[in-house]
């Protein structure tokens, strides 16, 4: 037993320090941290540009997925270089006090109201707003994610405009169910409570195609329901001087190049018969007069613009 | 005989309790002597303070002309060894444990075997090097912890109460043991058995109460000591 | 088990493993000293790192992503979001239970062996080595408790490593986070593998323990 415990001890510490010295000296590759939302991430895009990245550029992506206020908080303190959010009302806060910038527009979708079968509110082929309005008539149970994410600030504004501007009344209604959670864990909540919800479509289409949920979609198009995704370098001012910006800049100008555009463009494809997330970048350019042009500059423009001069960095050409 | 050891107005104190005071007296070289008194009359502190386990409170040792200043000195501690009267074991083989001051003291691993096999052929406890020490019996673990003892060849060995818990079979082996060691090392002895020390004594010391009352050689000792307390002690008034 | 999932459960085992190294360096004189003195509050102590076994990892989680952040007292280390971070937070989660563990099997040894083997020739420092050595298999015992609880916490590793795909991410911020992803297979088996490693951890102890 003494020999025994002596060859256990020195195998924990020679295997332990050998992985050690393989991990750390793996670590001369350049990387690049960028922060995201759960949803984006859990749909596994972010992992598989950063595979295409790492082959093709040589910057290895470092992905922090949180909801999309706590994603923008790391890049405006500097924890992270990049950030890759879908909230146009953060995403202007985070310009105009000057936490970063340089703000590129990428990909959009559409949310998706989704429920059971047999729909008990009775919101088939209505319009956005007033499935919400159904909903609370008929106290059919809604189940909110209410973690600040992206999804989650565009719930908030659609139920404002159904009558309940203060979304902390919400939780006064015995139809109403607040997880806390990311999308997955809400998808599942409601799926167990037989309710209705408003989703990304990509976690959506994942869940639903494996089974994990069989919630129907009621309400996936229209204005009100446009999903606008877009990438923001933090600034690297102030405490925040070990932010990488070349690197950021370098990852923004890859997202909206003709490769980086394709690849968002066929990612699920294969998998779901469709793609998850529509390019953006020539969208806006050469199709600016299309129905979803007008509403990408309706909701997710300021000032007219992507990202109005001032919050450019000094970055013009990713606006030529 | 040259002197090995000597002890200056030696005193303890464990907070206001005195357990030993004033007590001086020189351990001569390649003798066995006796420290002799009931329990409780101090010996075991005596001997801890000599194998520098514990402070004295006042006092000093000289060692080859040389105060000892630091208790923790452990060039003297690697010359000087003690057995206590519990049998303290290593939860090791007993080779292992016999084994330990020689490799504490950077002997080569051949040298070791040797010595190790020797200290154990001569307490008869040859062919034991495996067998785990703490489950041996009170003698046999009494044995071990006196080769380990030996095994360094010690200038000083202090011994506490050696055959305190041992069946008349084993006394006789340990004192012939110590009694072997006669001219080739220095031993002294704490015990509460007058008959263990007379057998086996150059010198005796006896100690009461903390003091030194009385040493000399065995026969003063036994058949005409100075002091009234001696007296009462050698003829069993003290149990 | 496909080479991702052989690639997390490794670095897993070494984070912690690490972890729990790290820890050591602190733990041992601590427990030794706790073990080995009297002293007046030494209960205090003994009775402060037993309560503190009990720490939320979150909220370890959260006063280390304050520190460690730009904003926070040790931003300039830039570790946020490293392994190390979660070496250290996993280091400070594992004390308690390791000082507790430790000095009690160090107390649990015949008080004399230290005189012994002083006795013998032995240094202050040999002598507390041959303490421990009495002590080893309450030593390594601690240890397998402190490895299970580094290995199998979520707070910490989550919060200050952000499970960061082939650099942070380790088995229970995987299994959390592939739940979330729908991916449950994989949650399952990540489970699976982790139970196991704790299991025949536990049962090696156990086997020590009555040898």
């Amino acid at each position: 037993m003494n020999k025994l415990a002596l060859i256990l001890v020195v195998l924990v510490i020679a295997g332990v320090s050998a992985v050690a010295a393989i991990e750390l000296s793996g670590r001369t590759v350049p990387r690049l941290k960028v922060s995201t939302t759960t949803s984006l991430f859990d749909t596994g895009l972010l992992d598989n540009i950063a595979d295409e990245y790492l082959n093709n550029y040589g910057v290895r992506l470092d992905v922090i997925s949180l909801g999309t206020g706590p994603a923008l908080d790391q890049a405006g303190s500097g924890d992270v270089d990049v950030t890759f959010v879908h909230s146009p009302t953060l995403e202007n806060l985070f310009l105009t006090d000057n936490s970063g910038g340089a703000r590129k527009i990428i990909a959009y979708n559409f949310f998706a109201i989704i429920g059971p079968d047999e729909d008990p509110a009775g919101i088939e082929n209505l319009s956005t707003i007033a499935a919400l309005q159904k909903i609370a008539e008929t106290k059919a149970e809604w189940v909110s994610r209410d973690d600040n994410s992206g999804t989650n600030t565009k719930e908030k504004a659609l139920w404002k405009s159904v009558g309940f501007p203060d979304f902390t009344a919400l939780y006064e209604e015995n139809w109403f169910t607040a997880t806390g959670q990311g999308m997955g864990a809400t998808l599942v909540v409601a799926n167990e409570h037989r309710g209705y919800t408003i989703t990304d479509t990509g976690t959506y289409l994942k869940y639903f195609n494996d089974n994990l949920i069989n919630l129907k979609t009621f309400v996936s198009s229209g204005k009100d329901l446009l999903n606008v995704y877009s990438v923001m370098a933090a600034n690297p001012v102030d405490n925040r001087e070990n932010v990488d910006f070349q690197g950021a800049i370098d990852f923004i100008e890859y997202l909206i190049s003709d490769n980086g555009q394709s690849f968002i463009g066929n990612f699920g494809v294969a998998e779901y018969g469709a793609p998850l997330f529509n390019p953006a970048v020539q969208l806006l350019k050469e199709n600016a007069d299309s129905e979803i042009a007008t509403w990408i500059r309706d909701t997710a423009f300021f000032e007219n613009s992507e990202c109005p001069q001032q919050y450019r960095l000094g970055q013009e050409q990713l606006y030529q | 005989m040259a002197t090995i050891l000597k002890l200056k107005k030696i005193g303890k104190k464990y907070d206001e309790k005195t357990v030993l005071r004033n007590t001086s007296f020189d351990v001569k070289k390649g003798e066995i002597l006796c420290i002799i008194g009931p329990n409780g009359a101090g010996k075991t502190t005596l001997l801890r303070i000599m194998a520098l386990l514990e402070n004295s409170s006042n006092g000093e040792i000289v060692h080859e002309n040389k105060v000892l200043k630091v208790y923790d000195d452990v060039n003297y501690r690697k010359r000087v060894t003690m057995a206590f009267q519990q049998t303290a074991l290593f939860r090791k083989t007993v080779f292992d444990n016999v084994a330990y001051g020689l490799k504490i003291r950077g002997y080569s691993k051949d040298e070791v075997k040797k010595r190790t096999e020797r200290a154990l052929e001569s307490v008869n406890l040859g062919g034991f090097g495996k067998r785990k020490a703490k489950k041996l019996s009170g003698g046999e673990q009494q044995r071990v912890a006196l080769a380990r003892a030996l095994v360094t060849e010690p200038e000083l060995l202090l011994l506490d109460e050696p055959t305190a818990n041992l069946d008349p079979a084993n006394i006789s082996v340990v004192e012939d043991l110590i009694r072997n060691l006669k001219g080739k090392t220095t031993v002294v002895v704490a015990t509460h058995n007058l008959f263990h020390a007379h057998r086996i004594a150059d010198r005796v010391a006896c100690i009461l109460d903390g003091e030194l009352i009385d040493i000399g050689t065995t026969k003063e000792i036994f058949s005409h000591p100075k002091d009234k307390r001696t007296k009462k002690f050698i003829r069993g008034e003290f149990f | 088990m496909s080479e991702q999932l052989i690639e997390v459960v490794l670095r897993s085992i070494w984070i912690s493993g690490a972890a729990l190294l790290f820890s050591l360096t602190w733990c041992l004189p601590i427990s030794l000293f706790l073990g080995l003195r009297n002293f007046r509050g030494r209960n205090i102590i003994i009775s402060i790192f037993n309560a503190f076994i009990g720490f939320p990892t979150v909220a370890l989680g959260i006063i280390l992503v304050a520190l460690f952040s730009n904003a926070g007292a040790l931003g300039s280390l830039g570790l946020l979001y490293t392994p190390t971070a979660i070496i250290i937070g996993q280091a400070l989660l594992v004390t308690p239970i390791l000082v507790s563990l430790l000095t009690s099997a160090i107390e649990s040894v015949d008080p004399s062996i230290r005189d012994l083997a002083k006795t013998l020739g032995a240094s202050d420092g040999q002598a507390k080595l041959a303490v421990l050595s009495e002590a080893r298999k309450g030593t390594i015992l601690a240890g397998i408790a402190a490895f299970n609880r580094a290995i199998g916490e979520l707070g910490v590793a989550l919060m200050v490593g952000a499970s960061l795909r082939g650099y942070t991410r380790v088995m229970t911020t995987q299994i959390a986070l592939e739940y979330n992803r729908g991916e449950w297979e994989l949650s399952v088996q990540l489970a699976i593998v982790l139970l196991a490693i704790v299991f025949s951890l536990t049962l090696l102890a156990n086997m020590l323990r009555r040898d």
